[in-house]
This record gives C-alpha cells, structure tokens and sequence, in this order.
C-alpha cells in the first residue's frame, strides 16, 4: 500500500503515462516477470540458424490463425455456397486474393517446415530423455497439421478438392472394422453434400485447430521446462534467448513470409515486364470449377505435398482393397510407429544413428515418390516426341500386337527389344498427355466458371453448378464430342489438324454452321462434294451437289451477285451476322431482300426448297425458312427424318429427340437446345 | 515497405561498426530494433491482408433506389384504410443473384375516388421492425416496442418512435400501376435520412 501511494506521488516526474500504467499493471499481473521469463531464456552455446524452425512454425501457425478468421468472415460452408463464396472472396473483394494466397501457400510452407524442425530434432538427437514425451507431441502436432492441410483442401469445394476428397475419404473407409463407419461419419452421411463441407470446416476451423493450440501449448511448456537442447558440441559462449535467438527467428519468419508474398506476386511481376494487365483475382491460390459429381475429373491429384502417398498406393494397383489397405494404412502406419518409437531407440549410439537414417530414409522416399509422380504427369513436357514418331506408326500399323510387331521387324530380336522399350515409353507419353489435356480442361472449365459467376446477374440461388450446366460454351463441346463427333467434325478449316480431322469425318463439318462463310462453302462447286459438306454423305451424288456443281457454275444463270445475295439471305435467315466483306455495304437490307426471293423462287433455291409461302411444298429438301437459326437446329437435331428437314432422305443422322414409345430419346430438349446455342456461338461473354 | 528495408540496411551496417567498437549494448539494442522490424513486418502481412478483405463492405454502396410497380391503382380499395403490398424486384446478395424477389412491404393508401396513393414503408423508424395494422384496422401498431401511428403514418405520442411513419414517394404510371419509390431511412432518429 505504501509502496502505491509512493509511487504514485512520485512517479509523475520521472515515469510516462505508459510507465505507470506498466506499474500498475504489473503490480495486479507480475507480467513483467513472465515477459521476463520467456525473453530471457538461456541459449547454450550461443543463437544459432538450426534453432528457428519451431519459431517459423508457430509464427506460420499464427499467420494461418490470422488469414484463417478472416477467411471465416466471408466464407459459407454448404454445397450451394461454398464455391461461390470463395469466388466472391479470390474475385470480388479488395484483397481477397491476397487474403486467401496467403492462407493457400502458407500452408504448404508449413509442411516444408514441419519437415525441416523434424529433420532438425532427428539429427540433433533433441528426442532424448527427457524430452521423449515433447518429441512424442510434435508428431502429434504434425499429424494435426496435416489434417488441416487435407481438410482445408475440400472447402473451396471445386473440383480438384471435390475428387482429391472422395479419394481421401474412401481411403478412410478401407480401414478394418470402423471404416465404413468413420467414412459415413466424416462424408456426414453416405453422399458428399452441405453436411461434409459442414463436418470438413468444423474439423479444420475448429476441432483440429483447438486440438492443435492445446498441444502448442504443451509442447511449448515442455520446450520451454527441458529447455533448449544445445547443438554439440557446445562451442561459443551462452547467449539469451532474446534478443539474440529472437532475432534470427524474426529474419527466419519475415523470409518465409517473403516467399510466400513472392510465389503469390510473382505472375503479377511477369506480367507486368511482359507489358499485360494484372488481374488480381487471377493471383494467389486457384479456384478450380465448381464440384460436379457428374463430370469426370481426371486432372484429380491431391496437394502436392500429398502426392508421395499417392504415388505409393500405385505400387499396390492391382492388388485390390488388401493392397490399398497395405498402402494407405500399414505403411504409413509402420513408419508413424517407428517414428513414435525414435526417442526410446535413440538410447542406444547405433538407435540413433538408425533414427536419423530413418528418417533421412522416408525423406529421400517422399521426395523420389513424389518425383516419380510429377515424372508421370508431365513426362510429354520433357520427352522427345520427334524420337518417338517411328514407334507411333508402327504401333498404330499394329495395332500394339507383338507379334505383328515381330513381323514387321523381320524377327529381329534386338530390333523389336528396341521397339518394344520405344512403345513403352509412348505410352508413357500418351498418358502423360492424357493428364496434361485433362489440366488443361480443367483450367478451361475453371476460366469459364469464373466468367460466369461475374454476369452482372450474378450466380442463380441454386448455385454456380447450376449456371455450368446451362450453359452452351461449357456443355455444347461435351455433347457434341458425345453424340454428334462420331460423323460431324467442328473444327475451324483454317486450323493445323483442320484438314486430317474433316477427313476422316462421315458428315458435315458444322464449324460456324449458320454463318456466311459455311454457307459460302457450301455453294463453292470445289467444296460440297468435299469432306467438308457432303463428301462423305449419301448426299454426295445428290441432287443439291449436283446443283452446285452444275447450275451454279453457269454465270449466265448464277452471276456472282446472286449467289452473293443468297448467302447474305441463309446468314440473315440464321439471324447470324451478315458476311465479313458485306459488313459496310450500303445496301445490305437490299441485298437479303433480293436473295430471300431468290432463295424463294421456282426456278432458283425453291424449285427444290420449301421457303416460307413459295409453291414447293415440303419434304423434297430441308426448310429453308429460319435456316441456321436456333428453331431450326433444334428441329433438326431432334427429328431430322421430319419433313421439314430431310425426310426420307436422312442419311444416317439418328432423331436424337426423338424415342420409341416409353424410352427415352437420347437427349433432353434442353440438351439439345445446348447444342444448337454452342453451334451458333451463343453464349454469355464477360466484356472487357 | 521500401522504406523499412531502407532504414532496417542502415541500422545493420551500423550494427557492424558498433561492433567492433566492442559496444555491447548497443549491438543488443540494434539486435531488438531489427528484431522487432522483422517480426511486426511478418506480422502485419496476415493481419492486413484480413483487414484489408474485411473491410470490402465499406467500399460498396447501397443499390439506387429506384420506381418499382407495386399494384394496380384500381386494385387498392379506395376506403382509406392501409393495405400492405410486397414489394418485389431483383435482389443481389454478394454472389447471389435473386430475380424478382419480395424484398419488403409497403402500405397503400387511397381516399374515396382518389387518383392517387399514399404509401408507407412497412420499416418502424424506431428500429426496424415491421409495423403491422392492429386488427381493428384503426391504426398502425409496431410490434417490438409499441410505436403507435396513425392510418395517415403520423405519430401518436408519446412513442418510443422518433419520427412519424416513413412516407415513400409515389406515382402512378402510365398503365395504371403505382410505382414506388424503395428506399431505406436511419432508423432512430428525428430526421428522415436516407440510408447508404
Ligand atoms: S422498432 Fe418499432 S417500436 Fe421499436
């Protein structure tokens, strides 16, 4: 009491408002003592660079601690919201990108951290009595970590997290007896839906993290009781732990921060050298395209820092769930239990000796698993593909078979060794291809999400999948490539591969289809009867080519206005627009009118086409009327057997909306409609 | 940033020369200064990336008030008795869009043969509530703190309201509908303030 009003009378003079403050606080807290007791910590030996790995830990924690609740504060877990709210935050708010980067690649920072204060702690010998239980926690830590990593990895819920999840979480479901029921309880039921995104962010925001402050502190506590265990041998003088090691810790922390500011700034960097605009929302962590159970994804690949287990589950294809089991479990389990094991082991000079072996040992296998899986992935970017042209032909002569191979190699034994270590490697090849395709659709699908989700509508209640699945340019491809890209090409002419693509098509090539430029095409004598148009039709002999070949050639007939005033009327009728070297012509009105009526009259177009109220009536030859547009392709997709299309003259073309009684026709009338919209390249474009 | 860089080099090659001079506890000094640059300029990435995003509703205003048709003008019995109308229109809620949703309700109001409406907000200008027609229909009552007003929205006192009933601007458009003017006011306070 006296020593209060003491200072109190006294301190004015002397002491600042924050001294006294201090003063009183400490004399209610003895904060003073406990700062002093975690700065001043003896350091045997002096600071030392190979002591900051912890340090780097907890302040990356803290970093992820940080960006994390932030993220919480605009983050929505449910199947409808989860996608697009992440959108909202990488692509709609100040700072988002940067927000999320942070937390993305502080992440995987952490694992490459988590892995050096291991290697540290192994080879340092830091397990031994009595810090056993300490190491024990750290594993622990470890585990948790690596928890996070895998839980935090769905919440974006594309489709990279969506599929790298179901993977994980069947993984989870092979384990013996509780399996099926962990699977269940995780998933939060037996689909993936509201209740995994819900279960999945309580385990990383929550659960895993309470989990993981309790034990820091814990494992903190026990660093800070056995104290530091000293590189040996010990060489310099003592230091204190501050400011000394805090130094070297605070260098240590501002450099990861750094790197991790720099993997995410650095595009940003190479496209403002390269003279381009800086989107940010393209910067930091990717957001892939919004989760669809219904599209195949075989881009699927965990994080990166996952990929090692991955890769060793491999090793036990085709052994079926036992070797899954193997892989997933027992040997993970194995190493978990050696590594638990470390601190006993390493009583003995050889046990330590063995630990650090050990554990340079899983390192080593880590890192060559996880090359051998980007090696798998990525092998088309660095193999010769000149060399293998050889090998391609002689496979694709071969169709693969050995023995035909023997033949075509005269038996040379050594000769078809060759071939066959050739053939390997293109296959090889052609996976890796295979993968490299898949990424790059996925980004495609991803681009285009995005696109969509910034409509100045926004995205629909139901959610972003629901825009994806409307939407032309994203659906148009898939269905053509189903069910209309086994006759029909849809490949720009001007293009490399256009040529060899058309050839071996068995029916029009529909690029453009609706534009002046298809039209032009088709009434080019050089061109109908070409692979391109009716070449590889029944229409080849046909009555139209016949026409084109023979009566549009008479100039006489057909001068070149005409035919030009025709095109110009398909293109209007297609509601397309009007012929490039036509744009700017005064009369362009003038023009479709003259060719409507061309296209109507007896002795021109109508003498064989039904055109609104000419005399021809229909089912000789399609409808002209509309021709292109969206009506008219969804009819004839749908029933091109209708009189208003080809009718009995169909050549092979099925009714694709069409179906016996109580089936169902192959595709839906929106599907369809799908279709006709990407045909005619309608679809929604951001505008720039 | 650059500038910490800057001043943070120069204290180190001080840092240096110190040193030498075998000045202890300046080298300790220097140790705590850098020490303490590094670890706020880490520290203060997270957090300012969080504040920065945090702080993004700030930056985004109100949408515009704006005529929107609400019902026929024929369809409103001309009693003078307030009835309540939903007012429906497109609604953006961060990345959801809502195509012509019930956002609020006003009440109409119209005197015997009158060609034109009074219209209120439905919003208590105390603090937000909805305000309900007491059952009686003789006038309106607000049912958090019991706000009381009149079938014209004036103020019956005392009330725990500030003000009087929010009156919307109103017109009838050229197909006979009435149009209102959605907007928000301050709840709790004196005067009619617009909000956002
Ligand atoms: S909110 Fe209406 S009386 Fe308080």
């Amino acid at each position: 009491m006296s020593r209060d009003a003491r200072q109190t009378a006294a301190a004015p003079a002397r002491k600042g408002l924050v001294g006294q403050l201090g003063d009183f606080l400490d004399d209610r807290t003895g904060y003073r003592a406990l700062v002093h007791e975690a700065l001043y910590e003896r350091v045997p030996g002096g600071a030392r660079w190979r002591y900051v790995w912890g340090s780097t830990l907890v302040f990356a924690f803290m970093t992820q601690l940080i960006t994390g609740l932030f993220l919480w504060a605009s983050y929505s877990a449910s199947a409808q919201t989860a996608w697009e709210s992440v959108y909202y935050i990488q692509h709609e708010m100040a700072g988002g990108w940067l927000l999320r980067g942070i937390h993305h690649f502080m992440a995987q920072a952490m694992v490459v951290l988590l892995a050096l204060h291991l290697l540290q702690v192994v080879i340092d010998g830091a397990y031994r009595a009595p810090r056993e239980v300490n190491f024990w926690l750290g594993l622990v830590l470890m585990l948790l970590v690596l928890g996070m990593a895998l839980t935090g990895y769905l919440l974006p819920w594309d489709q990279k997290g969506y599929w790298a999840t179901i993977v994980a979480t069947n993984l989870a479901g092979i384990v013996p007896f509780a399996g099926p029921s962990l699977q269940q309880l995780v998933i939060g039921g037996s689909e993936y839906g509201h209740h995994t995104l819900t279960r999945f962010f309580a385990l990383h925001a929550g659960f895993l993290p309470g989990a993981l402050i309790l034990m820091l502190v814990v494992h903190l506590s026990l660093f800070r009781k056995h104290g530091l265990h000293a590189k040996q041998p010990i060489t310099k003088p003592d230091a204190m732990f501050w400011p000394d090691q805090v130094l070297k810790d605070a260098v240590a922390m501002l450099a990861v921060m750094a790197v991790v500011l720099g993997v995410i700034l650095m595009p940003a960097l190479r496209a403002m050298l390269a003279g381009e605009a800086v989107v940010p929302g393209e910067l930091g962590a990717e957001l892939g395209a919004p989760a669809d159970p219904s599209l195949p994804y075989a881009a699927a690949r965990p994080e990166w820092y996952f990929l090692f287990l991955f890769q060793f589950l491999k090793v036990f294809e085709g052994w079926g769930a036992t070797g899954e089991f193997f892989g997933a479990i027992v040997v993970p389990g194995l190493i978990m239990t050696v590594m638990f094991l470390m601190p006993i082991l390493g009583n003995w000079r050889l046990g330590h000796r063995f630990n650090v072996a050990f554990t340079l040992a899983v390192l080593a296998g880590v890192g060559l698993l996880t090359s051998l899986a980007l090696n798998e992935d990525y092998y088309a970017l660095w193999v010769d593909k000149a060399s293998l042209a050889e090998a391609e032909k002689l496979h694709d002569q071969t169709g693969g078979d050995p023995e035909k191979l023997a033949a075509a190699l005269d038996n040379d034994t050594a000769k078809v060794a060759a071939m066959t270590n050739q053939w390997k490697k293109l296959e090889r090849v052609r996976h890796s291809q295979a993968f490299l395709e898949a990424s790059r659709q996925a980004k495609a699908d991803a681009a285009r999400a995005i696109e969509l989700a910034g409509r100045p509508e926004k995205i629909p209640p139901a959610g972003m999948l629901e825009l994806v699945r409307h939407d032309p340019k994203s659906q148009g491809p898939r269905l053509f490539a189903q069910h209309c890209a086994s006759c029909h090409a849809h490949v720009d002419p001007l293009t490399v591969d256009a040529e060899a693509v058309i050839a071996k098509s068995s029916a029009a090539n529909l690029y453009a289809f609706g534009s002046a430029s298809w039209m032009q095409g088709l009434l080019d004598p050089a061109q109908v009867a070409g692979p391109a148009y009716f070449g590889n039709t029944a229409h080849k002999d046909g009555d139209m080519v016949n026409f084109v070949q023979n009566d549009l050639t008479d100039e006489a007939t057909w001068p070149k206005a005409d035919i030009a005033a025709v095109v110009a009327a398909m293109a209007a009728e297609a509601g397309t627009s009007p012929p490039k070297d036509l744009v700017g012509l005064v009369d362009i009105v003038g023009l479709v009118d003259r060719g409507r009526k061309l296209v109507a009259s007896d002795d021109r177009c109508g003498g064989c086409h039904h055109f609104r109220d000419n005399s021809t009536a229909l089912g000789s030859a399609p409808d002209l009327a509309g021709w292109g547009g969206r009506e008219w392709l969804v009819g004839i997709i749908t029933d091109p057997t209708h009189e208003q299309f080809y009718g009995d003259n169909n050549d092979r073309m099925p009714s694709f909306g069409k179906a016996a009684e109580g089936a169902l026709p192959p595709l839906t009338r929106e599907q369809i409609g799908l279709i006709a919209d990407w045909l005619r390249g309608e679809w929604y474009r951001a505008e720039h | 940033m650059s500038d910490h860089e800057h001043h943070h080099g120069e204290s180190r090659s001080g840092a240096v020369s110190g040193g030498s001079a075998g000045d202890g506890s300046r080298r300790g000094f220097l140790a705590k200064a850098i020490a303490l640059v590094c670890g706020g300029l880490a520290t203060m990435v997270p957090v300012g990336a969080g504040l920065w995003a945090f702080l993004d509703p700030l930056r985004r205003s109100a949408s515009v008030a704006k005529f929107l048709p609400v019902a026929e003008l024929t369809a409103i019995p001309d009693d003078g008795v307030p009835r309540q109308y939903p007012v429906i229109t497109d609604r953006i809620d961060a990345w959801t869009g809502f195509a012509a949703e019930p956002v609020g309700a006003v009440y109409l109001r119209r005197e015997k043969g009158a060609k034109v409406v009074q219209a209120l907000s439905a919003t208590c200008p105390h603090a937000g509530c909805f305000v309900e027609m007491e059952p009686t229909g003789r006038c309106f009552r607000c049912p958090c703190h019991n706000s009381i007003f009149t079938l014209d929205g004036g103020i019956v006192a005392p009330s725990p309201s500030p003000r009087a009933m929010d009156a919307l601007e109103c017109r009838v458009g050229k197909n006979g509908e009435v149009e209102v003017m959605w907007q928000k006011f301050r709840a709790g306070v004196a005067a009619k303030e617009v909000q956002g």
